[in-house]
């Protein structure tokens, strides 16, 4: 009796059953990406982890570098890429014995590919409070152009 | 031992959110990573808080809890419309139960780099003494 109601499952008849897990698959796939939503998950995967954003003239590029300093930076640009690299220090204290130790050092070196075109001759640096910001300016072509309306 | 750490590459370590204790401030509030270390003359901790202006980093001791907060002040300009966002930017907030030997009135900090450099230095009872043997 069992059996037979099983095989008279009407979703079976006739279908691919493939094509069910295929659905039952893109649903997880959308509930479990519901629940990342509220985490930010490192799309790069390489140090730093940088934040990117624009206005009409300037991409502004921002990564946390505490501890390093400018001398120890490496910053090339070309047309649309920007090359991040460095090296994080922290000298042991040969004498210490140590209750904690979370901070990390090493090398570090980060490529990136802006969306548009850079002018790489205008890049401003800055390191303050341990935050590396990047101003730099568009391309002319990279720019908006407001467009005029005839009346 | 230097030189092995500083060949390695650095890895991406996500901040870590506090949990449960909630502000009063809406916004994310992060644990800094921390060094702690001590020698002879007292303990030293080390917190990476990028982003937090000297004057904005509170420390506070109160009943051997050492609480440690950094404030960051937005910097963003209003015109900037994001295009990746890798990285969260909140508050930061640890706390430590200080061990009864530290002198709390002598506690020394100092915010360089996104750094923070808290020296406690050890009461004068608790110091180490070394006890001299007398042989006849």
């Amino acid at each position: 009796m069992i059996t037979r109601r099983f095989l008279d499952f009407p979703d079976f008849a006739g279908r691919n059953p493939f094509e069910e897990m295929d659905r039952v698959r893109r649903y997880l796939d959308q509930v479990i990406g519901q629940a990342d939503a509220g985490y930010r998950i490192p799309r790069a995967g390489v140090f730093p982890l940088v934040n990117l954003t624009e206005t009409k003239e300037n991409y502004i590029l921002r990564a946390e570098l505490p501890g390093v300093k400018g001398e120890d930076l490496d910053i090339q640009a070309t047309d649309r890429n920007i090359t991040i690299s460095g090296q994080r220090t922290i000298e042991p204290d040969p004498n210490a014995r140590y209750h904690r130790r979370e901070r990390e050092a090493g090398r570090f070196s980060r490529a990136l590919t802006l969306p548009g075109e850079i002018d790489r001759d205008k890049i401003d640096a800055r390191l303050t409070n341990g935050v590396l910001t990047l101003t730099i300016a568009k391309s002319e072509k990279a720019r908006p152009k407001q467009i005029q309306i005839k009346a | 031992m230097a030189n092995e750490a500083q060949s390695r590459d650095m890895q991406v370590k996500g901040k870590q959110e506090v949990a449960g204790a909630e502000q009063t401030r809406p916004g994310p509030v992060f644990i800094p990573a921390v060094d702690i270390f001590e020698n002879e003359d007292g303990i030293t901790l080390m917190a990476d808080m990028p982003g937090v202006a000297p004057n904005d980093v509170n420390i506070d001791v109160r009943e051997n809890t050492l609480t440690l907060t950094g404030e960051i002040k937005p910097f963003e300009s209003q015109d900037e419309t994001d295009i990746l966002v890798e990285y969260e930017i909140g508050q930061y907030y640890r706390q430590f139960t200080l061990p009864e030997l530290v002198d709390q009135e002598k506690i020394d900090a100092e915010l360089k780099d996104g750094v923070l450099h808290l020296v406690l230095p050890k009461a004068e009872a608790a110091k180490p003494r070394k006890i001299e043997i007398k042989t006849n």
